[in-house]
Formats: structure tokens, C-alpha cells, sequence
């Protein structure tokens, strides 16, 4: 999201081999990612992938089967949940019924037998860093879903831990809340400075947010990139599929050279492009991949350097936007092509001859 | 068909207050001839006194049976609370082999003929050479009062989510502190609702206490051994009133509490379903 992320780029959570089996499940399967200090960091992926597990990790409810974790450079093997920098915002909320909202943000604190008022200032803080400075004597069953979240989020903030964990905290609330504290989200990490860890399977809420996004698929990473990294250049179908619509185009590798392959397809020609990390080259095929909205209408006698004919074979309309299936002769699938309609994609006959523009760029090899 | 249905429909109504007639009424004239100037629970009903509740107060014998019950019922509600705890939640938390059976094992005295207990508890106390007195009433009344607290206490940690008790750990706090300010809190209302229920089965309890009680009555075996003596009769009639009247309201109370509590994890854990 940001060009220059605040992470000041030392590592503040060093996974390293972690393996977590549930008898004959294996959950994690030896993931490694090393997570920077201030960073906001996305776990993205499929219901069942390992988030949660692996997030339970980080936070001590849970011990890895194999490997090893660090946070801050320590150690976790030994160190219990209670001990640990880190604190949660779980996705139930866990908000204590028996208390109202001070006392719930104020419970890690009591611990700490802070002196002087010192206390009640930090809740306050943390109550107005969530925005509920008012709210403080509302008990927990009064609070909407959208509170909830905000006091569990500040219960978590005042302990002010080096890593704060987020397990789908923005899954219960209703569509436009849900936009609004991605928003607030992203602020609040950036005004705490805190390395932030957001457990996700919404993946316009990872790109949104995050500095950086893990993908991960049946306990193992899949991909770690920025948002704009992963979402243009996923290093598998599988990682494409699941960042939205991509075409995929099946190629011959004609040409390797060390940072760049070469691929031979019908319909796009001979492409060369950036040889992506953790390429492998099984064989001769692989898979061109582009996404549907980087394809670009030509109107009348437009014309452009890269350009593919083909025929509207069907066309769906959504809005602001037309999605046009488009048959390209010797492809084997149709392309989709995503078409704003200030200029009347939406009355394009089905039927139709059309010719698309697309940029080489946007063009990205995939290993299958 | 319809006219058979209301036909049906109007025994059915006779046939329910018949039913609760036949249920009530007996409990209701104990009240009545408790307060009946009279030395012989016969109608017509004479006149209105409160001698026969007036006798009770200077009854040592009776005061001693009375402070017996309290003690029996008060350690028989917290050991058998305490362990209900325990079992409830290893019930509501884990899944363990022999889960099944161990629990439907805790719960079988509900249907067990009380006797049945109380004579084999009589062997095991003789044979383990306990003296019968009433620590060996307490023993048994944990057994009786077991099932009965289990179930309010399962109501009670069913709704419980593991989220709150890590939510705690996360937040510093240890796993005592976390027992100490989340997890009993939480589960106050059916806590008490448990003791509250086994301290009523306790004082009611008649079977085991009479098998194992030795020298020491509790107040069932009082009434029980006054109801040789006629003239005594109304004095037991005003006993039995005011121990009627004490299960209801602990009864009611326990009730209540244990609805608050059902609500109350209700209200906290629906949302995440
Ligand atoms: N305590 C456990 N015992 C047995 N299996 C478990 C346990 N916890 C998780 N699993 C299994 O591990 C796998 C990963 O679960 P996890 O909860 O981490 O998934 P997730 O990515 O968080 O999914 P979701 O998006 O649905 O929350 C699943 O197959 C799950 O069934
Ligand atoms: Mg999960």
C-alpha cells in the first residue's frame, strides 16, 4: 500500500520450520517468514489453510510440533502465553460480560500495579485511540458488534505489546463497517507503530491493509509480497486464483536466462518476461497468466503496439464495469476482460469481432 | 373428527387439574393445619394460633436436629459444588475416552432407588470402619446432591467460550488469576445455583441420612421419629411448613440464577456463531 513502509525492516518475528500436526493433520507443514518490526503483515488464505493455527502459535496458546519461533530475537519455546510481547484481538472478542468497557481494557493493566493514575490515563488513551472515550462504563452486552471490536482492540493496545495479533476481527461486522475499520485499522497501526498481524481469508481486505501479505494454502506459504507484488505477479495459479479473476494461458518455455524466461503461446506470441521467485521448470509448459482488467478494449481504429483479435462469445453487466468473455482463436478457454462502460462496453454485441490492447507487462509467468 | 378433538380437548383440562389437585392439595394442608388451633389435623378447622410455631422455638432437641441439617447441608452443597465443577468442565471442555460412560456414571444416583444407595453406603462406611456419624451423611448426601449439581453446572460452562479464559492468559494474567477474576465470576450465577439447589436436596433428604447418620439427626429423621407421638403432630406440621417454604424460595432462587446465567453466556457467545 504504502511506497515506503514505516517498518524500519528488523525482524520482530522470526518463523523458522514450523510444523504443527493434529494427529494425522498436518495443519502447518514447515512454514518460515520472517515479520518486520512495524509491519503490518497479512496471513491470507482458504478456510482451513493454517491461519489460525499458526497465529495460536505466535500467542502461546498452542506449541509448534517442529521448528521454532522468535519474537524480538527471544525464543518462544519456553515462554507461556502470559509471558509473551504479544497480545490478541480475538474473533469472538472475548469481552469479559461480568465487566464494563474500562474494566475490560483495564484488565492486563491490574496486573501491573501501575501507581499514580497512571492507570486510568492509559485506558483513556486506549479508549480514545479506538474512539470509545465516551463509553467507558457501558457494560460488555450493551456494546454493538463495531464496539466490541473497538474495545477488544484496545484491551490489546494499552498492554502495548511489540506484536498485536487480529484473527478475523472484521468478519462479524456488516459490509460498510467492515470498509470503515479496515480504514481506522490501517491509521491506528501506523499512529502505535506496532508490528500488526491480521489473519484474513478476504483478500481486498489483505490488499487493502496490509505492507505485506503471506498466501497460504493447506499449511504451507504459498507467496510473501507487498499487496501490488502478489497481486500482479503471483508465483502460482493457485496464488492468482485466489487474488481474483486471472486468464491463464497455457505456454511452451522456449528461453530461460537467468532473470527472465521465455514463453511461446498462441494468440500473445513470443513473451519475455521476469522469471518469477520460486519459478521451477518442471518440463517445457507453464502458464501466462493476465488479469482481466488489464486487457483493454480497441474501439473503431484504435490500434496498438500489442493487440489480439478475437469474438464476444458472452457479456455480463455489473455497473460501473462489463465483463466480456472473449473467444481468441486457438486459445482453449476464452479470455475475460474487465471494461469500464464510460465508453459503451456494456452495448457490445455478442457476436461481435473485437480487438483487445494489453500492455507486455502485465503478462506474468507461472510455474503449473 | 373436530368434536372428538374438543371432546379431547375438555378431559384433558379435567384430567390436568385433577392432576395438580391431586399433587398440591396433600402439601397444602400442612400450611393450613399448621396454623389450626387444634391438637388433631381434622376439619372442621378451629381457630387461628401460632402456638404450635411458638413450641418450636423452645424445642432443644428439635434446634439441635436443625443445626445438624445446616451443617450437613452446607458441606454437602459446597463438596458436592466443588466437585461438580470439576467434572462439568472436563465434561464441557475435553473430549477423553470413556467420556460418555463416566459422565452417565455420575449421573445414575438420579435414578438409583434411594435405598439401594443408602444400604450399600451403610456396608462401604461399616466395612471401611467409619463410625456413623454425620461426616458419613455428608458422604452420602455428596453422592445424592452430585447429579443435581452437574446439571445446573453444565448449563452453566456449556456456553462458555475457551476464548475468554485465553483472552485472560493473553493478557498477562496467570491461570490462577485467570480462575480468580474470569472463570468464577462468569460462572457465579450457576455456582450458586448449584449450592443452592444441593443444600435443598440435603435438608429434604431422608433415606441416607437415616441409614447413615448414627447418634446425630438431621431434621427429617426428627419429624420422622416425632410422628410416633399424636400430640407432637402439629408442632411437626409447622416444622414441615417452614421447610417447605425454605426449599421454595431456594428453589425459585436457584432457578432464577441459573436462567441469569444461561442468558448471560448467551448474550456474550451467540454473537460468534
Ligand atoms: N485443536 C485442533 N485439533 C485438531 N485439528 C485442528 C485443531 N485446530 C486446527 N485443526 C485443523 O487444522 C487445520 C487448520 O485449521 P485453522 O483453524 O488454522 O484454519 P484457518 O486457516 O484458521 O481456517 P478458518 O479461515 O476457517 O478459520 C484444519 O484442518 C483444522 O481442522
Ligand atoms: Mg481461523
Amino acid at each position: 500500500m504504502p511506497e515506503t513502509p514505516r517498518s524500519s525492516g528488523e525482524t520482530m518475528i522470526d518463523i523458522a520450520n514450523v510444523t504443527r500436526r493434529f494427529g494425522p493433520i498436518t495443519a502447518l507443514d514447515t512454514v518460515s517468514a520472517k515479520i518486520r518490526e512495524g509491519e503490518f503483515f497479512s496471513l491470507l488464505g482458504p478456510s482451513g489453510c493454517g491461519k489460525t493455527t499458526l497465529l495460536r502459535l505466535l500467542a502461546g496458546f498452542d506449541q509448534p510440533t517442529e521448528g521454532t519461533i522468535a519474537i524480538g530475537g527471544q525464543a518462544m519455546a519456553d515462554i507461556p502465553a502470559n509471558r509473551r510481547p504479544t497480545n490478541m484481538v480475538f474473533q469472538s472478542y472475548a469481552i469479559f460480560p461480568h465487566m464494563n468497557v474500562a474494566e475490560n481494557v483495564a484488565y492486563g493493566l491490574k496486573r501491573l500495579r501501575l501507581g499514580g493514575g497512571e492507570e486510568k490515563r492509559r485506558v483513556e488513551e486506549a479508549l480514545g485511540q479506538v474512539q470509545l472515550g465516551h463509553l467507558g462504563k457501558r457494560r460488555a452486552n450493551e456494546l454493538s458488534g463495531g464496539q466490541r471490536q473497538r474495545v477488544a482492540l484496545a484491551r490489546a493496545l494499552v498492554m502495548r505489546p511489540k506484536v498485536l495479533l487480529l484473527d478475523e476481527p472484521l468478519s462479524a461486522l456488516d459490509k460498510k463497517l467492515r470498509e470503515q475499520m479496515q480504514v481506522e485499522l490501517r491509521h491506528l497501526q501506523k499512529a502505535v507503530g506496532i508490528t500488526f498481524i491480521l489473519v484474513t481469508h478476504d483478500q481486498y481486505e489483505a490488499l487493502a491493509m496490509s505492507d505485506r501479505i503471506a498466501v497460504m494454502f493447506d499449511g504451507r506459504i504459498a507467496q510473501i509480497a507487498a499487496p501490488k507484488d502478489i497481486y500482479q505477479r503471483p508465483v502460482s495459479r493457485q496464488v492468482a486464483d485466489f487474488l481474483g479473476g486471472m486468464n491463464f494461458i497455457a505456454a511452451d518455455i522456449v528461453g530461460e536466462d537467468g532473470s527472465e524466461v521465455c514463453l511461446e503461446t498462441v494468440g500473445f506470441g513470443r513473451v519475455t518476461t521476469e522469471r518469477p521467485p520460486g519459478f521451477v521448470v518442471k518440463g517445457r509448459s507453464a502458464t501466462l497468466g493476465i488479469r482481466p482488467e488489464r486487457l483493454r478494449v480497441l474501439w473503431d481504429d484504435d490500434t496498438s503496439e500489442h493487440e489480439i483479435a478475437g469474438t464476444v462469445v458472452d457479456r455480463h453487466y455489473f455497473g460501473e464495469i462489463t465483463h466480456l468473455i472473449v473467444e481468441i482463436p486457438g486459445l482453449q478457454q476464452p479470455l475475460s476482460v474487465i471494461e469500464t462502460n464510460d465508453f459503451g462496453a456494456d452495448d457490445i454485441p455478442v457476436g461481435s469481432p473485437i480487438r483487445l490492447a494489453y500492455d507486455p507487462e502485465a503478462l506474468v509467468a507461472m510455474g503449473d | 373428527m373436530r368434536m372428538l378433538r374438543t371432546a379431547m380437548a375438555g378431559w384433558l383440562g379435567v384430567y390436568a387439574v385433577v392432576y395438580v389437585g391431586f399433587l398440591y392439595l396433600p402439601v397444602l394442608l400442612l400450611p393450613i393445619f399448621s396454623v389450626n388451633d387444634s391438637a388433631v389435623p381434622v376439619f372442621p378447622l378451629k381457630g387461628l394460633t401460632t402456638k404450635w410455631y411458638d413450641s418450636l422455638a423452645g424445642n432443644d432437641v428439635m434446634l439441635s436436629a436443625a443445626w445438624n441439617s445446616l451443617v450437613v447441608g452446607c458441606a454437602s452443597a459446597v463438596l458436592a459444588t466443588v466437585l461438580g465443577i470439576c467434572a462439568a468442565r472436563a465434561i464441557t471442555r475435553y473430549r477423553f475416552t470413556g467420556q460418555r460412560p463416566m459422565s452417565a456414571l455420575i449421573m445414575a444416583p438420579l435414578v438409583l432407588p434411594e435405598i439401594i444407595i443408602a444400604v450399600s453406603l451403610l456396608l462401604v462406611m461399616l466395612q471401611l470402619g467409619l463410625g456413623l456419624s454425620l461426616v458419613t451423611v455428608v458422604l452420602g448426601h455428596v453422592l445424592i446432591c452430585l447429579p443435581y449439581a452437574m446439571t445446573v453446572l453444565i448449563s452453566g460452562f456449556e456456553g462458555f467460550d475457551n476464548a475468554y479464559e485465553e483472552a485472560s492468559l493473553d493478557l498477562g494474567e496467570t491461570a490462577f488469576g485467570t480462575l480468580r477474576r474470569v472463570t468464577l465470576p462468569m460462572m457465579a450465577p450457576a455456582i450458586i445455583s448449584s449450592l443452592l439447589v444441593s443444600f435443598t436436596i440435603s435438608l429434604d433428604e431422608f433415606m441416607v441420612a437415616f441409614f447413615l447418620s448414627g447418634s446425630d439427626p438431621t431434621l427429617p429423621i426428627y419429624i420422622w421419629g416425632q410422628l410416633r407421638f399424636a400430640s407432637r403432630l402439629p408442632a411437626i406440621l409447622a416444622l414441615g411448613t417452614l421447610m417447605l417454604a425454605a426449599s421454595l424460595v431456594l428453589l425459585t432462587v436457584a432457578e432464577i440464577l441459573r436462567r441469569r446465567a444461561a442468558r448471560r453466556t448467551d448474550a456474550d457467545g451467540g454473537l460468534i456463531a
